[in-house]
């Protein structure tokens, strides 16, 4: 989506990103980011909340009107209930090591199996 | 203060997906783009007189025919705002479907939200459509093919801004 929106940058449209993996979009750089620090997969606010999702797109449209420099990040106040989500997400740690490791060799026997056919 | 910390809070997906990835046998961790340079555009008319297109990385929703479900693929696509979509496809993207759930498509997707804001007067008007960009392992599909046409949609759609949200 970075990639995308440098793309409408270099052609003359102005965009903002609105995401929550902060690092993908920084580290790639883009001219304008609102980052909400929530668990991928609702950048515009929780689900059933009309309200946070307004103003979440509001900040997007002010952050459009009122940058002046590329790099532009705002981070939206909004918290998702609980941190237990930061260290669940693709978690590795001894108890699933092993099962990671089978699944792994299982997909490339699988992806194998495809080039052949 | 809230609390006192050794580590960042934030979630470094780029750390997160080598390590996982890595313990699956990956040995070639995934190369994320990084660029010095970052393009800008300055918004060239006030908010309220300009049309905003909204971006997705959701895909359109999978047929209902189990036939036609099997042969569904990913693609570049426009498609008409209204009415919005109320479901879009999103069980093949990276998003934590243990904490959360997309079956509130404004929660990713707020073309509700913006419409609202079209008819209170803060934007001039919603794109009559909005566009979606399948996540994508290669870069250059993205950067040669995608980024060009939904370019070329938004100045077919007259789009003066475009907000995108990644899921």
């Amino acid at each position: 989506m970075s990639l995308v929106s440098r793309h409408l940058e270099e052609n003359g449209l102005a965009t903002v990103v609105v995401g929550c993996a902060r690092d993908i979009v920084e580290e790639c750089g883009v001219a304008r980011f609102v980052f909400t620090d929530f668990p991928l997969g609702n950048p515009c606010g929780m689900p059933g909340d009309p309200a946070m999702q307004s103003a979440i797109l509001g900040i997007a449209l002010d952050l459009l009107a009122r940058a002046w420099m590329p790099r532009t990040t705002v981070q939206t106040p909004y918290l998702w209930p609980g941190d237990e989500w930061r260290a669940a997400f693709m978690r590795v740690d001894d108890s699933n090591r092993e099962a990671l490791a089978r699944a792994g060799e299982e997909r490339r026997k699988f992806q194998a199996g495809l080039k052949k056919s | 203060m809230d609390q006192l910390i050794a580590y960042r809070s934030f979630v470094s997906y780029i750390d997160r997906s080598r390590e996982y990835y890595g313990a699956q046998g990956y040995q070639k961790p995934y190369a994320w783009p990084r660029y010095d340079k970052v393009p800008f555009t300055p918004l060239a008319k006030p908010l309220a007189e300009a049309r905003i297109g909204l971006v997705t990385t959701a895909g359109l929703p999978k047929p209902a025919d189990p036939m036609k479900a099997m042969l569904y693929r990913r693609e570049l696509y426009a498609n008409p705002s209204a009415p919005p979509p109320s479901a879009l496809y999103t069980d093949d993207l990276f998003w934590d479907k243990q904490a959360t759930h997309t079956k509130d498509v404004d929660s990713f997707l707020p073309l509700n939200r913006l419409a609202e804001y079209a008819v209170q007067g803060r934007v001039g008007s919603a794109s009559p459509r909005f566009y979606g960009v399948p996540t994508d392992y290669s870069q250059a599909r993205t950067i040669h093919l995608y980024g060009p046409q939904i370019l070329h949609w938004c100045c077919e759609d007259h789009v003066d801004a475009v907000v995108l949200f990644a899921l």
